[in-house]
């Protein structure tokens, strides 16, 4: 009878509350973890989101290589038309 | 039953309902966790899927902007020198001369000529282009034509010798006014005017004017370029 009273005085003042503490420091770290992960996907949305102008850099491409071929085609001008250094 | 057995139980429902609570609230914050892992993947997914073809973009407009430098670089040493070029380099863009022209790497050491303190923007160009350019005419390779602190007066000299060293030997400004010593009457048509402009005071014919104004525009022009010669003596 005795040893039924001390197991159920050790299941009330320490199984339960380690139980409860273990537990709740789960919970809190799981808490946690819910802020960090919901900024990351806004950043990662963000992110996305501000690579939508990548499609423009074809457009620069293609005026980069435009542009560079009229420059070229005015210094093969400008060669013929300007005497060389001395 | 005793009452040990009875406070058995409670103390394990009491254990197993702070298990249940606790689990229950942990499984719905990684429920959460994973939905907003779930909103970053997707979003981690988009930047991949954006940033795929940047590379390719790039080097290409890299390689064509390259060419672009090689070519200007090229052109500009070719025709200016490489002396010169440093120091066009570093007129338009000041200190530009000490990082040098990529293709060449002399630059970095040449001694760059104070362009844009002596020459003003496209002078050089202009003695490049022609011979006949009066920058070139007068002076190609001799010493600055423009000083820096007196640049608007420096910079006449650079053009025909008309008005810059011999002020005196022009004709002077006419005097304009109501009260001035020649008077000039407005003229209806460009190039004919009534009369001749005449001296304050002095009366002339009305019929000479008219005379001279349909005598057409070479005389008058005669007869001004005679009285303004008088003027001057």
């Amino acid at each position: 009878m005795t040893l039924e009273w001390i197991g159920d005085a050790i299941l009330l003042l320490v199984v339960l509350p380690v139980v409860v503490y273990l537990l709740r420091g789960v919970l809190s770290a799981a808490n946690s973890i819910v802020p960090s992960v919901r900024q990351i996907a806004a950043a990662a949305t963000a992110g996305s989101k501000d690579l939508d102008a990548t499609a423009l850099l074809l457009t620069t491409q293609d005026q980069v290589q435009k542009t560079i071929e009229v420059a070229a085609d005015y210094g093969g001008s400008l060669d013929v038309i300007l005497d060389d250094a001395r | 039953m005793p009452a040990a057995g009875v406070v058995m139980i409670i103390a394990v429902l009491l254990i197993v309902l702070a298990l249940v609570y606790y689990l229950v609230s942990t499984i719905v914050a990684l429920q959460r966790i994973t939905n907003a892992l779930d909103d970053a993947i997707t979003g981690v997914v988009g930047i991949i899927e954006k940033s795929a073809p940047v590379d390719e973009v790039v080097t290409s407009i890299n390689t064509n902007l390259d060419a672009g430098v090689d070519l200007l670089e090229g052109l500009l040493v070719k025709k200016a020198g490489l002396s010169d070029a440093m120091g066009l380099v570093d007129g338009l863009y000041p200190g530009a001369a000490a990082q040098g022209l990529r293709n060449f790497p002399d630059s970095k050491t040449t001694k760059a000529p104070r362009i844009s303190e002596v020459y003003t923007k496209g002078t050089l160009t202009l003695a490049r282009l022609g011979r006949e350019a009066p920058i070139a005419a007068a002076s190609p390779n001799g010493p600055a034509l423009r000083n820096p602190a007196y640049g608007s007066t420096a910079a006449r000299a650079l053009y025909p010798e008309v008005r810059q060293s011999r002020p005196s030997s022009m004709p002077r400004s006419p005097i304009i006014g109501a009260d001035s010593p020649v008077q000039y009457v407005p003229s209806e048509s460009p190039g004919v005017r009534k009369r001749m402009p005449m001296a304050a005071g002095v009366t002339a014919a009305p019929a000479q004017g008219q005379e001279q104004a349909e005598g057409g525009a070479v005389k008058s022009r005669l007869a001004f370029l005679r009285r303004s010669t008088s003027d001057d003596r």
